[in-house]
């Protein structure tokens, strides 16, 4: 389905990095970032610009202007018609999308790699003149209603992670929906929209990755005359979002539903994300989420649950590390027939407490360590892959050198670093117990 | 072995750019064809095996036994146990996936070079020596159960699940492949091991191989791998004709929004004039946002989020559906519109604009399809299941560029029927009832 946004999810589940790729990167006068990944295989680009830019930047009473915007930039501009965009591409044997998530908004397109400067020349010139009618603000409004509705206001599970959320940041704009709250998406309007472009839209809030069989000079060459020409925006405001202040309590929320099929439960904490030169704790995290939850057949929780006792049916431990501010370490158990929601978060309380007092087995590490090395040789075959990664890392306020220094940092990790995050992070006034039923006699 | 080298023509606009993609046909010392493509500079291999039947094999009573059994082949192989199994395959860093589905089952491996012996051996075990133990199928039968619960409350699945029974009945395709709970929990080992020997067996199977590879140990690597298997499977079922008439069949469901799934009869994969349907599909429905159902349903309304078209044909049936969802008070003028557009169609066909812009598009957008080794092992298993041969890649394009003007006009006429249009609509919407 087009003009998706980014769910927690999608675009940051391939966190690793790697160096075989030839990348090269530079900067434009005006302030833009360029990226380019060659790989040579096949005729084809991936064009991605990549605006630092997301939810989470929104003003307040405004949720889902950022994706809200992101529809709009489809409809048209000083140039080019409403739709004009999609079907030049199409018409060129190429596909285009886009993508909101809380920290970027990106827009991309797959095409043979001699088509790279009309990529450049359309995406360049909505960059700065979009031009839409109060029609189209209207239709497409309606148009995201209805995103909401399947997304979220359909899916049992979707309505309650938003709850979780809600609960987990207390004054971050995490904890509000990226495609947002609909009493607020109803009356978004074209002012909205426009403050939030003129602003936010510009080269020196922008990066450009292009990937694929390119010659970096050719890309610089094109860049300089489509981007290098956009004056920088001389207001944009240093990006400064509000933070977490210390969780204090730990919150528990029952969501109640009759579409659940199945009670679950989940358990989220705050844990801290990548940071620029800072990368460690968060490569440890990586390794605490294989370690308790990644797969349910050598995982703690998927031996103890699973396997050694019938308690539960699914497991899974899950760490974003791609994120501009402060993240979340996830659980989640769906009991078994016969056991309740108690027994499970018991059951699973007792598999962490465990993994603080044992020693981890160093064959469980190395095994970790030799996927994850592996995963680098896996992503060399994923072009948009590797394009991604970078977008998303220079939009979270990582370097290239992060992302560069990332595998290795991965590969150095040791059990007293997973210890020490985990020891950090397993604080229950940070965290999120969701309970999830359809009706209260499951709540127990 | 058969070389064939094809050069992946890549033109777009009156400019071509040439991508090569070499495949070679191979046949075992033991009878397995293959196809394979050298790949060698990322040190990985890909590897995609298919076998025709899957869960249309299952016996009667037992629906639901082959996608189990394709759950537990990783739950315990040889002489090791599920754990066993994971732990060294994650040792290895290879990713295994077993899938079952309507007609089709696929066994998906990736698996670094330098580790390939080990890698293979241990794909190997699954496949030939599965155990079956009773923990591991209770442990998956619950997992399995939980996704039949939850098929029960998606509107989805239940918009599709009720449009499949209405339209193919006792026929395999009209009952989801995962079973339902009194068939699943019936289910014993003896079902498994069954189901074990029915649904791999090499005379219904494809194979293709591309990445760090030569295509001289591909044979070998094959015969170790699937030399084991039995030889035959069972009779696979009847073709089955598309039973439901066209009408509107509403599910009531508390939810905001409504979900419709549409569709009717279709057209074969190699009917003569299936590139034709193919065009027409995409002009309707298919095309993303060049799409006239997008364009009228979503751009210009603002009547839903995504509406999209397919056409489907299966090996015993053929058929062209379709989704939508708006809300409750909407779902009713997005159907309206979409009936309007289907007949639009059968009875004006298409502009000769359209047709070009829709050609350019499916010509350019096809060479971009083989971007990564998996992608193109599934490509070419996809190709091998439905007897399409190696120069297809290049055919395939000219085979988009011959269809006519009058070709379109005259299939839309035949292939699109807004009478027999069925809408099984799941929700609560405003101003619909069920036909008779």
């Amino acid at each position: 389905m087009t003009r998706l946004f980014a769910a927690l999810a999608l675009l940051m589940t391939t966190t690793v990095a790697t160096q075989a790729a030839e990348v090269t990167t530079f900067t434009l006068d005006n302030g833009m970032e360029v990226v380019v990944i060659e790989d040579h295989r096949a005729p084809v680009v991936v064009h991605m610009v990549w605006y630092k830019v997301g939810s989470a930047d929104e003003p307040e009473g405004t949720s889902g202007i950022a994706h809200f915007l992101e529809h709009l930039l489809f409809k048209g501009t000083d140039v080019l018609a409403p739709g004009e965009f999609s079907a030049t591409v199409a018409a060129n044997g190429g596909s285009d999308n886009a993508f909101t998530s809380y920290d970027y908004t990106a827009y991309f397109q797959r095409i043979a790699a001699d088509r790279l400067e009309l990529m450049m020349q359309m995406e360049s010139n909505r960059m700065n003149n979009l031009a839409i009618t109060a029609e189209d603000v209207a239709t497409e409004r309606d148009v995201i209603l209805e995103e909401r509705n399947q997304r979220t206001e359909n899916s049992a599970g979707a309505l309650a992670n938003e709850q979780f959320r809600a609960a987990q940041f207390q004054n971050h704009r995490y904890g509000v929906p990226i495609i947002g709250w609909k009493h607020e998406m109803e009356q978004l309007d074209m002012a909205d929209a426009l403050d939030f472009y003129d602003l936010y839209y510009s080269p020196n809030n922008a990066v450009l990755v292009v990937a694929g069989d390119v010659n970096p000079d050719e890309v610089r060459d094109l860049a300089e005359a489509y981007y290098g020409v956009i004056p920088a925006e001389d207001q944009l405001p240093e990006r400064i979002r509000p933070e977490e202040p210390p969780h204090r309590a730990e919150r528990r929320i029952t969501y109640t539903d009759p579409r659940v099929s199945q009670p679950y439960l989940i358990r989220s904490y705050l844990a801290p994300e990548r940071d620029p030169g800072a990368q460690q704790e968060a490569a440890a995290l990586v390794y605490l989420a294989e370690l308790l939850g990644g797969s349910s057949f050598t995982s703690d929780l998927g031996q103890a649950l699973q396997f050694d006792t019938q308690t539960a049916v699914y497991t899974n431990a899950s760490y974003q590390a791609s994120s501009l501010d402060d993240t979340t370490f996830n659980l989640a158990i769906v009991p078994a027939e016969g056991i309740t929601l108690s027994q499970a978060e018991a059951a699973m309380d007792a598999v962490i407490a465990e993994f603080m007092t044992a020693e981890i087995d160093p064959a469980r590490i190395d095994s970790i360590r030799t996927q994850l090395r592996a995963s680098e040789v896996y992503a060399l075959d994923d072009v948009s892959g590797l394009a991604r990664r970078y977008g998303a890392a220079l939009t979270q306020s990582l370097t290239i050198a992060d992302v560069q220094a990332w595998p290795d940092i991965l590969q150095s990790v040791t059990e007293d670093d997973i210890k020490s995050v985990a020891e950090k992070i397993f604080n229950r006034d940070s965290a999120v117990t969701g309970w999830v039923v359809s009706n209260q006699e499951e709540a127990r | 072995m058969r070389r064939i080298l094809i050069a992946l023509c890549l033109m777009v606009g009156g400019t071509t750019a040439w991508a090569e993609i070499d495949i070679q046909e191979v046949t075992s010392a033991g009878g397995i064809n293959a196809w394979v493509v050298e790949e060698p500079s990322i040190p990985f291999i890909a590897l995609e095996i298919r076998f025709r039947g899957s869960a249309s094999l299952d016996l009667p009573g037992k629906r639901g036994a082959t996608n189990l059994m394709m759950g537990l082949l990783e739950e315990g192989a040889g002489d090791m146990t599920a754990q066993e199994f994971q732990t060294a395959r994650e040792a290895l860093a290879a990713s295994f996936g077993f899938r079952a589905f309507d007609d089709t089952l696929s066994i998906s491996a990736e698996f670094l070079t330098e580790n390939q012996d080990e890698a293979l051996a241990l794909l190997g075990q699954a496949l030939i020596a599965p155990t079956f133990t009773q923990d591991a199928l209770d442990r998956v039968r619950a997992q399995v159960l939980v996704g039949i619960a939850g098929d029960e409350k998606d509107p989805d699945t239940i918009a599709s699940a009720t449009f499949d029974a209405a339209a193919f009945g006792d026929h395999p395709y009209g009952s989801a492949i995962d079973g339902t709970v009194e068939s699943l929990n019936a289910l014993t080992r003896e079902d498994l091991v069954t189901a074990h020997q029915n649904a791999l067996t090499r005379d219904r199977l494809v194979v293709s191989v591309v990445g760090d590879v030569t295509a001289d140990q591909v044979g070998p690597m094959l015969d170790t791998l699937l030399g084991a298997l039995p030889a035959e499977g069972p009779a696979l079922p009847d073709d089955v004709a598309f039973g439901l008439e066209g009408g509107i069949t509403v599910v009531d469901y508390d939810t905001p929004q409504s979900v419709a799934y549409f569709g009717h009869a279709g057209i074969k994969r190699d009917d003569a004039d299936f590139f034709a349907a193919y065009i027409i599909n995409h002009v309707l429905g298919a095309g993303g946002f060049e799409s006239r159902l997008m364009n009228e349903v979503r751009e210009k309304r603002g009547l839903t989020y995504g509406i999209g078209t397919y056409l489907v044909p299966k090996f015993h049936a053929e058929m062209i559906l379709g989704t939508v969802a708006s809300s409750n008070a909407t779902i009713g003028e997005a159907i309206a519109v979409t009936r309007d557009e289907w007949r639009r169609m059968a009875e004006e066909g298409m502009t000769a604009q359209e047709l070009e812009v829709a050609k350019t598009y499916l010509t350019g957008e096809y060479p971009l399809r083989f971007d990564g080794n998996s992608e193109i092992a599934k490509i070419m298993a996809g190709m091998q299941m439905i007897d399409l041969p190696p120069s297809y890649v290049v055919n395939r394009n000219d085979f988009i560029n011959a269809v006519t003007l009058d070709d379109i006009n005259r299939v839309a006429a035949e292939l699109l029927r807004p009478d027999d249009l069925h809408f099984v609509v799941v929700g609560k919407p405003e101003g619909l009832e069920s036909t008779q």
